[in-house]
């Protein structure tokens, strides 16, 4: 007990204290958050996990493991865990944890391997479990606390919005002042489902709470990586050219090395970068670089030629990676009434993060250290690729993570910060701040992949779909594939698979990744057999669904909110689709026009019905289906990046449109199916809605078909006019 | 170079640089006033705006030489010191952020919007805001928020 009275006294002096978690049985310890080094040295030692800091006026600091990239996760995520902690929520603070994947790491992406990485609609899944169990742990060390000072047994204890009380006598005790009586138990329990708080006493999951990160965000005073300041910090900028993995030779080098403030050229083997003084002396240089590129591997691609070439593949004997392979598609197809095949293609698009790549890095004078200021989505390594990159231990690199100005997948790449990396290696121990220009971050970006798809389809002579065959030919393995199962349909024959191409042209997850190509030609598919068959799209989906009944109630939850049996204004028609996305199923609805001399498509009204399990904040799940929805317009009405020999064709918002606001809705209506199932994602899941809804809604509003994405006008026009 | 004398946000900064260095840089990287953005560079994106007398300009697209130091400049940090703007708290109100990185610039735009048009129809809030790029898809909770500040004026 001797230690235990030292570390008390100790805790005294302190002010805070972080309060170590154990997970997997290991006895959680107390200690000061300031004594940095010790922290580190508990953490190598024990693999423990660490939560939570608790200063004596009470204030609770929650660390967010997650990335916030405008999703909530720096809301959410405290809030699961305040819940089983069962704190005052007025007195919550929220801090990103420290990138340290062991401690603050989800096995939700791969069993046995810690991860922290904000992608695929994932941290909520991710860290449900994990915050529940912390902040159950957290409330029954200050229980046994509370329980060892008042001498009484901890079963007649209980707590209530931040304060223990002592059923014998009523009396209270708010969490911040246990601190000087902290301590721990003998074991920490690994809390079981019936242990934790009963749903009908939360606080938290279920009910809104403000966004903690918002009051900054409308002062203009949170920090994105860009915003850094840091004393003797130098800036730099790359030139990448706009053909993909072309390598440079600069043919001007003593002049711009001539040029005011510019202290460096820096090689890449795909670029040059340019450090300087100030950042506008860097793009003042960059601008005069005289550059000869080479060809690469995207040279002579052509991104609106491919596609014959894609359709030969799809026609070709040799299968690609089979994906689904249900029942017989073969016999499925030969002894059908009616057989469908339909192909669907879309185009590249790009990221478009408001908040252009970035990443400040500093590294130290012996080259053996480095510190990164950056917005990043994380990924398998949490230090990013910087110790391998500078071949130093994992240990030697610190990442701050910062507020992310949207990431949308392209976030979960690394370049920008091993570049950073590369120019500050130069000039260490300076600090460099890399800023990519908005040309910089399009040509130079990493798209959803263009695809062809073919998709085959049988029925019977009810009209009933017998068998799917779907081939997605395009580049990029699971950002191609992702979304071609169709589980939740009942059709006894399934078959998908894809064929790669390689086109050199780089390719990145995109929000909801190959869930919006696969969904697009999945269910506008589905339309077309119904409307073959002369049945509502809604009916026919209610017959696939039947063996879904979770998929089902946010069909007819959807087909109430839309009116969908109603009649509808002249000029108008709604279309329908349903799809799976992270987890969550969902079934949307949209209303649209079609301007038939210019060919633009308005769409008047969305409504998204989801099954998402439990949900934590309500109306941040709606925040996340309206923007999902409305960015899912942007790419299907306006987005096409294009390729000719190779080179990006567009530079900046002026070629390469997104969606402005006399382009939105009048509405977009969102309801949750409520559910105690486990909570899945939802920021992806209206994206994908969007390209088949209007699609769908376009073939009944015109008799015509739109297979190939965007729907720029021009395509529009022809499809009328076929 | 030369040097040349601001007024942003009722201070004056005497900046010496080169004079078509653009407002936004000299906000962002010279004087340390990061609530200004950059999206674009090219005027298209709103992600910088500020009020030039009043007026939402695109600072990424004003070189320095084209300011004197009459001219009241305002950022995203002159509004007010603590968020209490009605704008401001009309956008905590309709929860309207989400990545938060185009907000400043939205907030400006519309902060003249009410300024020109103290009670606009939706219409005419779309109209004025469409210069402002939002990629997270926040539009309908913007149009919201400057009803909601409309509405308290």
């Amino acid at each position: 007990m001797s230690k235990a009275v030292s570390r008390r006294e100790f805790l005294k002096t302190s002010g805070e204290v972080a309060l170590f978690i154990g997970v997997s049985g290991l006895l959680p310890q107390i200690i000061s958050c300031k004594n940095n080094k010790e922290v580190q040295k508990l953490l190598k030692k024990h693999q423990l996990t660490a939560w939570v800091k608790l200063a004596e006026d009470g204030q609770i600091t929650i660390y967010n493991p997650a990335a916030e990239m405008g999703q909530g996760s720096m809301t959410s995520l405290p809030a699961i865990f305040a819940e089983e902690m069962d704190a005052d929520w007025s007195k919550i603070s929220v801090e990103f944890s420290p990138q340290e994947s062991h401690i603050y790491g989800s096995d939700k992406w791969s069993p046995n391997n810690k991860v922290m990485l904000s992608a695929g609609s994932m941290i909520t899944y991710g860290y449900y479990s994990i915050m529940r169990q912390a902040g159950a742990q957290a409330r029954y060390i200050l229980m046994h606390s509370a329980a060892e000072h008042w001498k009484v047994p901890m079963e007649e204890l209980s707590t209530s919005n931040g304060e223990v009380i002592n059923g014998r006598d009523n009396k209270r005790m708010g969490y911040g002042n246990l601190i000087p009586f902290l301590s721990m138990p003998e074991k920490l329990p690994e809390f079981s489902e019936s242990e934790f708080k009963d749903p009908k006493n939360y606080r938290f999951i279920g009910i809104d709470r403000p966004r903690v990160d918002i009051p900054d965000k409308v002062k203009g005073t949170t920090q994105f990586a860009i915003d850094i300041q840091l004393p003797e910090m130098l800036y730099g900028v790359l030139e990448r050219g706009n053909l993909h993995g072309a390598r440079p030779t600069l043919n001007n080098e003593s002049e711009i090395l001539a040029l005011r403030g510019v202290l460096k050229i820096v090689p890449f083997d795909y670029a040059i970068g340019i450090i300087s003084e100030t950042l506008d002396q860097a793009l003042a240089a960059k601008k005069r670089l005289n550059i000869t590129w080479s060809e690469s591997s995207a040279s002579g691609f052509n991104s609106q030629e491919c596609y014959k070439k894609y359709e030969k593949i799809a026609s070709g004997k040799s299968a690609g990676k089979v994906i689904t392979n249900e029942g017989d598609i073969n016999s499925a197809i030969k002894s059908a009434t009616k057989t469908f095949s339909v192909d669907f293609k879309n185009d590249y698009v790009y990221h478009a993060q408001m908040e252009p790549l970035n990443a400040i890095v500093q590294v130290g004078t012996d080259g053996n250290s480095a510190e990164v200021w950056v917005g990043s989505q994380q990924g398998f390594d949490s230090k990013l690729g910087v110790p391998k990159y500078l071949g130093i231990p994992a240990e030697n690199v610190k990442i701050n993570l910062q507020y992310l100005g949207g990431g949308f997948g392209r976030r979960s790449m690394t370049d920008f910060v091993l570049e950073g990396t590369g120019l500050a290696r130069e000039v260490a121990p300076r600090p460099v701040k890399l800023i990519w220009t908005r040309e910089d971050d399009l040509s130079y970006g990493a798209y959803r992949p263009l695809t062809l798809q073919r998709l085959k389809a049988s029925a019977d002579a009810n009209g009933n779909i017998t068998g799917l065959s779907h081939c997605v030919v395009g580049d990029g393995g699971n950002l191609v594939a992702s979304g071609i199962r169709i589980d939740y349909y009942d059709i006894p024959h399934k078959y998908a698979e894809w064929r790669e191409v390689s086109e050199g042209i780089r390719l990145k997850h995109w929000r909801s990744v190959g869930h919006g190509p696969n969904k697009f030609a999945i269910e506008c598919m589905v339309d077309e057999i119904a409307a073959y068959f002369k049945k509502d799209p809604a009916d026919f989906r209610r017959i696939l669904l039947s063996k879904s009944p979770r998929g089902l109630a946010t069909l007819e939850k959807a087909i109430a909110m839309s009116d969908w049996y109603s009649a509808i204004a002249d000029k108008r028609a709604k279309g329908i689709a349903f799809l799976e996305r992270s987890g969550t199923l969902s079934t949307g609805v949209c209303e649209i026009s079609v301007d038939r001399k210019t060919g633009k498509i308005k769409v008047h009204h969305f409504w998204t019905a989801s099954d998402a399990g439990i949900v934590i904040q309500p109306d941040n799940v709606r925040a996340q289906m309206e923007g999902g929805i409305l960015m899912g317009i942007s790419s299907v009405l306006k987005e096409q990046l294009t390729v000719v020999n190779g080179q990006v064709q567009q530079s900046n918002f002026n070629d390469y449109e997104i969606l402005r606001m006399s382009e939105i809705p009048e509405s977009v209506e969102t309801e949750m199916i409520e559910s105690r199932e486990t909570p899945r994602g939802v920021g992806e899941s209206g994206t994908p809605l969007v390209a088949c809804a209007i699609a769908n809604a376009f073939l009944k509003l015109t008799g015509k078909h739109l297979r190939h994405l965007p729907f720029t006008p021009e395509r529009v026009l022809k499809a009328l006019n076929t | 170079m030369a040097s040349q004398s601001l007024n942003i946000n009722n201070k004056t900064y005497v900046v010496d640089l080169n004079e078509d260095t653009s407002l936004l840089w000299v906000l962002r990287e010279h004087l340390g006033l990061t609530g200004t953005k950059y999206g674009c560079g090219i005027a298209l994106c709103g992600s910088c705006t500020v009020h030039v007398d009043g007026q939402p300009m695109r600072s990424c697209a004003l070189p320095i030489s084209g300011l004197n130091k009459n001219q009241k400049i305002i950022t995203i940090e002159g509004l007010s010191d603590d968020g209490s703007h009605p704008v401001q708290k009309a956008w905590i109100e309709a929860q309207a952020p989400q990545c938060g990185y185009c907000q400043s610039g939205q907030i400006m735009q519309a902060v003249a919007l009410l300024a020109e048009n103290p009670n606009p129809t939706k219409e005419e809030i779309k109209a004025y805001m469409n210069g402002n790029l939002c990629r997270c898809g926040t539009y309908l909770r913007i149009v919201k928020a400057i009803e909601i500040a409309a509405k308290k004026h």
